[in-house]
């Protein structure tokens, strides 16, 4: 069809671009914030309560925390591609790998005047477990062949429980200073951390994507599973991997998220992150059931959700309605994005197209 | 591979002549026999009591007719997790209305099915027809109706209404089973009105599925969406109506909920929708659809409810065992259906082309 009318082509390929949904949920609303309050865009230079330089505003607010959820959606992209579901289990795994990094640097004593570890290694530490519980899912999703939805569902009812028993159930306090630069600022630089985290891990998954076959692999399998076999592939130990990679980016979003308070609290770190984390990916044109993914369309989700988020925190919207509002928002792009009413809609503007075409000729 | 296609060589035992649903639905319910056995065996004292069973169901009531709908939406393949957010979203509207806005029961029990049906119709039509993932459409649902419910109110309202609070009251007395307390007086056994109504719905339910027509496509739009197209089956139909049906359960089993605990709170039900999911796995019906039984998910909400008691009373009280436990539950039985499936699957191929060369 596009063949046969260029200019058609060009719209319904616009149309189509897996990029417009996130782009075109931006611009509406950064539109929106323009007209209701062009403050929304003011970037000012403060001091924080170290005296430190900082930057302001609400658009730092939006990359500062919207790190962790565009890390998540790294993971969850690869995951959905591969094995056609999505992992809900990140929020508690979140807590497990928080609280191993808490563990690690606080020792047995919850209230450590000192750290009882270096940093870097509460961070190896919990990159490790956080992969054998990646692994834990990958067995159950890739050798077992249970439903990826159904299998981190044993680890999202555990995780929060196990992350209370590594503390015996109190809440430890890291009273270091410098553990929490890696969730608030470095000394000196005016750019909250995280947003230097994330930016590293886009390179890595770049540079992976680019250099490496893995992309191509996990489509292939997410596509057609016994055609990657016939092709030469494992898919399982590809889904496996997928899930060890999720692994990973939960362990740094779990380190930024618990350096972010120097504490945890297990029952809230991270609620409903992994809810978010999916929808970064439907937000990003993503197909749910695997197959073909578009990871800086996920990444760009990932953003616009926080976005949203911290739109409607300015708005005074409470904390607790704020998952009203943004259903609503919701729906209305997957029904925008929804094959079937696109269809609708070409045919409309078809068919508003002719009568005007016959008037000209 | 919904029911298993009718390979039924003379040699071959009743047990693999059984469907997988049934296979599934028998395991549940034998698991739940010996791990009451155990308790009576074991920890004695509570368990032998017929009320204790009676407690679990008062309790549960609610999340049996939820677990029903979830149940129906696996078996044709789908999902909905916005079941524990309408939950509580009926709870705070019926709260409200009875306790500020002066209405009556009736009126309440009806506003909260039109809450159930809405939220089944909007997310029906959406799945159904526009096509749309399932799982994000009640992610949407559940965000909705979680904020909604704030929305509505912020604060926990204990509902005082007389009508309502005589209904909450009411206790059925079963016959024969009651027990004699410490001070050796009878003490009859009871149940909620709740567990009736849970009970009619499982049983309507399943005669539903198992001897009617709709019932039976349900199962074969599980089993095979495109099967069951060219059956001549309404696809899009009878998945709107599996969602809708969801839908009006979660509205019922919103009300049986606030019957039970009496006021409207935005914590109430909080992961009911897992707790669902999880019970309807452990009844045997599998998210790829097409296998399922009612009576399988009866049993597991109340296996799911017996071994948090029995945890709880072997003195393992911290509270994170509960958890864990209930995790490797589910873990066990998912690993468990996974083998079987894939066991029965090879013998059945095994026995196909055996057939075929000899």
């Amino acid at each position: 069809m596009s063949r046969l009318n260029n200019k058609k082509g060009l719209l319904a390929g616009l149309l189509r671009h897996q990029m417009l949904i996130p782009i075109a949920a931006l611009l509406l609303l950064a539109l929106f914030n323009l007209i209701a309050d062009p403050s929304f865009f003011k970037i000012s230079l403060g001091t924080n309560s170290n005296g430190d330089p900082v930057l302001t505003g609400y658009l730092i607010t939006i990359i500062d925390c919207g790190s962790e959820l565009a890390i998540l959606a790294i993971g969850m992209t690869l995951v959905t591609a591969a094995s056609g579901g999505q992992d809900i289990s990140v929020g508690a795994a979140i807590a497990i790998s928080g609280s191993v990094v808490l563990r690690v640097l606080c020792g047995s004593d919850s209230h450590a005047q000192t750290l009882q570890a270096p940093i870097i290694v509460a961070f190896l530490v919990s990159c490790a477990v956080a992969m054998i519980f990646g692994a834990f899912n990958g067995t159950l999703v890739a050798f077992f062949r249970i439903q990826p939805m159904v299998a981190t569902l044993i680890l999202f009812t555990a995780g929060r429980y196990i992350a209370a028993s590594f503390h015996n159930n109190e809440l430890p306090i890291v009273n270091d200073p410098s553990f929490g630069y890696y969730g608030n600022y470095f000394p000196g630089i005016p750019v909250p951390t995280p947003c230097f985290i994330a930016v590293i891990c886009f390179a890595v998954i770049t540079l992976v994507l680019k250099r490496t076959n893995l992309g191509l692999y996990i489509q292939s399998v997410g596509i057609n599973e016994k055609t990657a076999r016939l092709n030469g592939l494992h898919p399982e130990w590809i889904k496996f991997m997928t899930y060890v990679i999720l692994g990973l980016c939960v362990a740094v979003a779990g380190f930024i998220k618990v350096s972010r308070l120097s504490t945890i609290n297990y029952s809230v770190i991270a609620k409903d992150i992994e809810m978010d984390a999916i929808l970064a990916v439907a937000l990003g044109g993503n197909a749910l059931s695997g197959g073909k993914f578009n990871m800086g369309a996920s990444i760009l989700g990932a953003y616009v959700i926080q976005f949203l988020s911290t739109t409607l925190y300015k708005f005074n919207v409470q904390s607790d309605a704020l998952p009203a509002y943004k259903a609503v928002v919701v729906i209305l792009l997957v029904v925008m994005s929804a094959p079937a009413v696109r269809e609708k809609l070409s045919a409309l503007f078809a068919k508003l197209r002719k009568p005007s075409h016959a008037a000209q000729t | 591979m919904a029911k298993a296609p009718a390979v039924r060589g003379p040699k071959r035992g009743w047990l693999s002549n059984m469907t997988d649903t049934n296979l599934l639905t028998s395991i549940t319910v034998v698991v739940f026999l010996v791990m009451y056995l155990f308790a009576i065996v074991v920890l004695q004292e509570g368990f032998l009591k017929p009320q204790t069973l009676f407690n679990m169901m008062n309790a549960n009531a609610s999340l049996i007719i939820i677990s029903c709908g979830m149940s129906l939406v696996m078996i044709t393949g789908g999902i909905d997790i916005s079941v524990g957010g309408v939950t509580a979203l009926v709870c705070m509207s019926s709260a409200v209305y009875l306790d500020q806005k002066g209405g009556n029961v009736v009126t309440s029990l009806l506003l909260s099915l039109c809450i159930g049906l809405a939220f089944g119709l909007v997310q029906g039509y959406l799945i159904a027809y526009l096509e749309i993932q399932p799982f994000i459409v009640s992610l949407a649902g559940m965000f909705f109706a979680r904020g909604m419910t704030t929305i509505v109110n912020t604060h926990t309202i204990n509902v005082q209404h007389e009508g309502f609070v005589a209904l909450k009251n009411t206790r059925i007395t079963v016959p024969f089973l009651g027990s004699y307390n410490k001070a050796g007086n009878y003490v009859d056994a009871y149940i909620e009105i709740g567990v009736v109504v849970a009970l009619v719905i499982v049983a309507l339910l399943f005669c539903m599925l198992k001897w009617t027509k709709l019932g039976r496509s349900f199962y074969a739009v599980g089993g095979n969406r495109q099967s069951a197209l060219m059956l001549g089956i309404n696809v899009r139909r009878t998945t709107f109506l599996s969602y809708l049906i969801c839908g009006i359960l979660a509205g019922i089993g919103g009300y049986v909920y606030f019957l039970h605990v009496g006021s409207g709170s935005a914590s109430h039900a909080s992961g009911a929708e897992m707790n669902a999911i999880a019970s309807s796995i452990i009844g045997g019906t599998m998210l790829t659809g097409g296998v399922g039984n009612l009576i399988g998910t009866l049993f597991g909400v109340l296996s799911l409810t017996l071994i948090q008691n029995i945890v709880s009373s072997v003195g393992l009280d911290q509270p994170w065992w509960t958890g864990i436990t209930i995790a490797a539950m589910i873990c066990v039985f998912l690993i468990m259906q996974s083998v079987i499936i894939s066991y029965r699957k090879k013998v059945l191929l095994n026995s196909v082309s055996g057939g075929k060369t000899g």
